[in-house]
């Protein structure tokens, strides 16, 4: 289940230039930590690091452990981290119900018990009844809520918030802040978040880190 | 967007042009093909409407067998090729190594099909190179054996020739496609939810880009099941393909034959509608099926398996293709190549040197018309494109269909009409008439290798040319071309190579009277000595290639202190 993330001597390089010093972070079990920096200052690539997608044009070190089980040379699929961005990258072709089954793992069997699972998630987004909708057709708070039940569903054993709060306007911003925050910590899972707005950092929580990004 | 107004001239109406340069021949020659299939063709004495033509076809011996080869082969090389093509993409997409290899794609297209067919003849054939190869250590042979698959009735030959030339096709045609899609974050989405690589390219972005690669695969469709020149050089004899049997009736000394003939050739075009018809119907089953898929979440091994499987066949399609055309230099080169050696005896250049009068003339009307028809494709094209930049529009759905309609069209279904029409003008038989047909054919892959990058220049530069004082011409001249020019000699190379693997147009436009490098391939293929067929293969598939390195070429001398030009997309 989820326990801590650890990253140890995370560094990566953009050769010839580092761009993140060495790196030691844990993060606990429904904490949040947010890392902050100026642009170019290598957030997201860190993600990508931890996420195991990183552009091989990158040099990167470090270990990264979760729940005490070293993940460093995992697959990315088998990692379960669930990642967020800043779009919410719904799958146009299914529909809101399809693209919620897609996360849902196969050891929940039979159309009735995985039906029964979608349904819980959107009642849980204030969504109840959406499941047949096209994504399309959502507003974006909603969007971005299906995203993070899609996100939920598969079971991660913790969280990377890639700026996911970016394209939201000031009010449905500190609600979808809330909903994410709350569904973290309910299931105990720790969180990475990147942004560089100061207000998320606070609505988080918990400690920051400033990368301040190489010359 | 705001439609802007236009003052009269060129720009206006090249769209209006193009629209009628491609209607006209289509409907005219459907017409013209039409009408003696119900025995209709004056000229010739056909006065009164029947169905004399239609009995006179289905009376051929073989003919049902005939429409049931043309069938499986068409629609085999078709099933091939789509999945070999999405089962590579899945694999491959992400992978080191794929961005440099998807630029090396497009020369690989560019030899024409009939050369490829031809070097795949000489590669597969009892006696071709792979058998030498082979012998005699391996299969104890000392003369080539008496089983083969080139003009074998099953025509497994023509499906593997169709194939090698499609699946890179719709390789290319799948990553234009997926520009328009997020495809790294989609990626990392679906991995993280526990999907591989393949798994999740299938289920995420296959979905998404198929609407834009629907039309390429129905162009495939209608290719493989129409096909001439490749099905004469590798394709079953008797019974043909419906597409020679009509070729044969056409050119017939007994006139009488013609009925039959263009029954067949519409017939074709029946047969064509209907397998898009069929083919779109199962788009909507494997839609539905695949969303069931989609849904169950399972994130097992097989779907990467099977693409991996997909990928080796088709790095092994590639390789047969780059052997078949090498094997074309190594024949044009042999002085004597005796089975079962895996060399030829030795090379010289005497085949060359031998064959070079007959190669000039040919080779020269190979490219006065490939010049000259792409030279005034490429005027349509950027006149259409430079309309809908300077209009604010974007060619809809609709004009896509137009633009590939001469790929959806069966090429014999409609030239023949348009031949009558050319003796009633008394200009067939010309370099003209010649021309002109090939800008039908060389159009639509101008039009579609160009509109993207055309669209996709950042329209500020030509504001801020037009805030700095600059007309219309002139930005279009001193801004506009020179940033687009890597794209326009690129699509230039496209069309240059399509036209110089014409077949059918230059036989019918130009009456058999006009010889290009394919036509005179293709009629070679058939018997004469291999060296000398290698020599024009090899010519035909070295032009393109010329091409190809002079559009690549040229920007990186010309901007060679402009780096953003030189290599840019």
């Amino acid at each position: 289940m989820s326990g801590e993330l650890c990253l140890t001597g995370v560094r990566i390089d953009l050769p010839p230039r580092a761009l993140i010093e060495p790196l030691d972070l844990t993060i606990r079990a429904g904490q949040c930590v947010t890392v902050m920096g100026p642009s170019g200052s290598g957030k997201s690539t860190l993600l990508a690091h931890i996420a195991g997608t990183l552009d091989p044009a990158f040099r990167a070190y470090g270990r990264f452990y979760i729940g005490g089980d070293e993940i460093t040379h995992v697959a990315p699929e088998r990692r379960h981290l669930g990642i967020q961005f800043q779009d919410d990258l719904l799958f146009p072709h299914l529909s809101v119900a399809g693209n919620l089954a897609f996360a849902l793992p196969a050891s929940v069997r039979g159309r009735d018990a995985r039906r029964a699972a979608i349904e819980r998630a959107l009642r849980e987004a204030d969504l109840e009844g959406f499941g047949e909708r096209d994504p399309a057709t959502l507003s974006g708070g909603q969007r971005a809520r299906v995203a993070l039940m899609r996100t939920l569903l598969a079971q991660p054993r913790a969280l990377l918030l890639d700026e996911p709060f970016g394209k939201l306007d000031r009010s449905l911003r500190s609600d979808l802040r809330r909903f994410v925050f709350e569904h973290a910590a309910e299931r105990g899972l720790p969180a990475l978040l990147v942004t560089h707005d100061a207000s998320d950092a606070e609505a988080a929580g918990g400690p920051v880190v400033m990368l301040t990004g190489a010359a | 967007m705001r439609k802007r107004r236009l003052r009269p001239g060129w720009l206006t109406i090249a769209p209006a042009c193009t629209g009628a340069l491609m209607l006209t021949p289509i409907l005219a020659g459907l017409i013209g093909t039409t009408l003696p299939a119900f025995d209709y063709l004056p000229a010739i004495g056909g006065h009164r409407f029947g169905f004399d033509a239609w009995r006179a076809l289905a009376a051929i011996p073989g003919f049902a067998s005939c429409v049931l080869l043309t069938l499986e082969t068409g629609v085999a090389a078709t099933l091939l090729s789509v999945t070999l093509a999405i089962g590579f993409c899945a694999w491959a997409e992400g992978r080191r190594g794929w961005q440099r290899f998807r630029g090396l794609i497009a020369p690989l297209l560019a030899a024409p099909h009939s050369a490829l067919a031809i070097g795949l003849a000489f590669l597969v054939a009892p006696s071709g190179w792979v058998v030498r190869a082979l012998s005699p250590w391996l299969t104890g042979l000392s003369t080539p054996p008496d089983a083969s698959i080139v003009g074998g009735a099953s025509g497994i030959a023509l499906v593997i020739a169709l194939v090698l030339k499609e699946t890179p096709f719709l390789i290319l045609m799948i990553g234009g496609a997926l520009q328009q899609v997020a495809v790294p974050q989609a990626m990392a989405l679906s991995r993280s939810l526990g999907y591989a690589h393949a798994d999740g390219w299938l289920k995420t972005l296959l979905p998404q880009v198929y609407p834009q690669i629907r039309l390429p695969i129905y162009a495939v469709l209608a290719y493989s099941l129409s096909v001439v020149d490749v099905a004469l050089i590798v394709g079953p004899t008797n019974p043909p393909t419906l597409s020679v049997l009509a070729l044969r009736g056409f050119t017939d000394a007994d006139v009488r034959h013609w009925f039959p003939a263009a029954a067949a050739a519409s017939l074709l075009f029946v047969l064509v509608v209907a397998a898009i018809a069929g083919w779109r119907s199962m788009e909507r089953a494997v839609a539905t099926l695949g969303i069931r898929w989609i849904e169950r979440g399972s994130r097992g091994p097989a779907t990467t398996v099977v693409a991996a499987a997909g990928a080796a066949l088709v790095m092994t399609a590639f390789a047969a293709s780059a052997l078949s055309i090498a094997d074309l230099g190594v024949w044009s080169l042999a002085t004597q190549w005796r089975f079962p050696a895996a060399w030829p005896q030795g090379l010289t250049l005497a085949n060359w040197t031998a064959q070079l009068p007959g190669v000039r003339a040919s080779g020269l009307a190979t490219l006065v018309i490939a010049s000259t028809a792409t030279a005034l494709a490429l005027l349509l094209v950027v006149g259409c494109l430079e309309h809908e930049s300077r209009r604010g529009t974007r060619a809809r759905r609709r004009v896509q269909w137009l633009i590939y309609l001469p790929l959806l069209i069966p090429q014999i279904s409609f030239l023949f009409g348009v031949q009558v029409f050319f003796v009633r003008a008394g200009i067939d038989g010309t370099w003209a008439a010649v021309i002109a047909m090939h800008v039908v054919f060389v159009l639509p892959y101008l039009f579609l290798t160009l509109a993207d990058p055309w669209h996709a220049i950042d329209p500020r530069y030509a504001r801020s040319a037009i805030a700095l004082g600059a007309s219309a011409g002139r930005v279009f001249l001193r801004v506009k071309v020179p940033l687009m020019l890597r794209p326009i000699l690129i699509a230039s190379a496209v069309g240059f190579a399509v036209s110089v693997g014409q077949y059918l147009p230059t036989l019918f436009a130009g009456a058999g009277r006009v010889a290009t490098l394919t036509t005179d391939a293709v009629t070679l293929a058939s018997g004469a000595d291999r060296r000398v067929v290698g020599v024009y293969a090899a010519l035909q598939a070295a032009l393109p290639l010329l091409a190809y390195t002079m559009a690549i070429a040229l920007p990186a001398w010309r901007y060679a202190n402009r780096r953003g030009l030189a290599f840019a997309a």
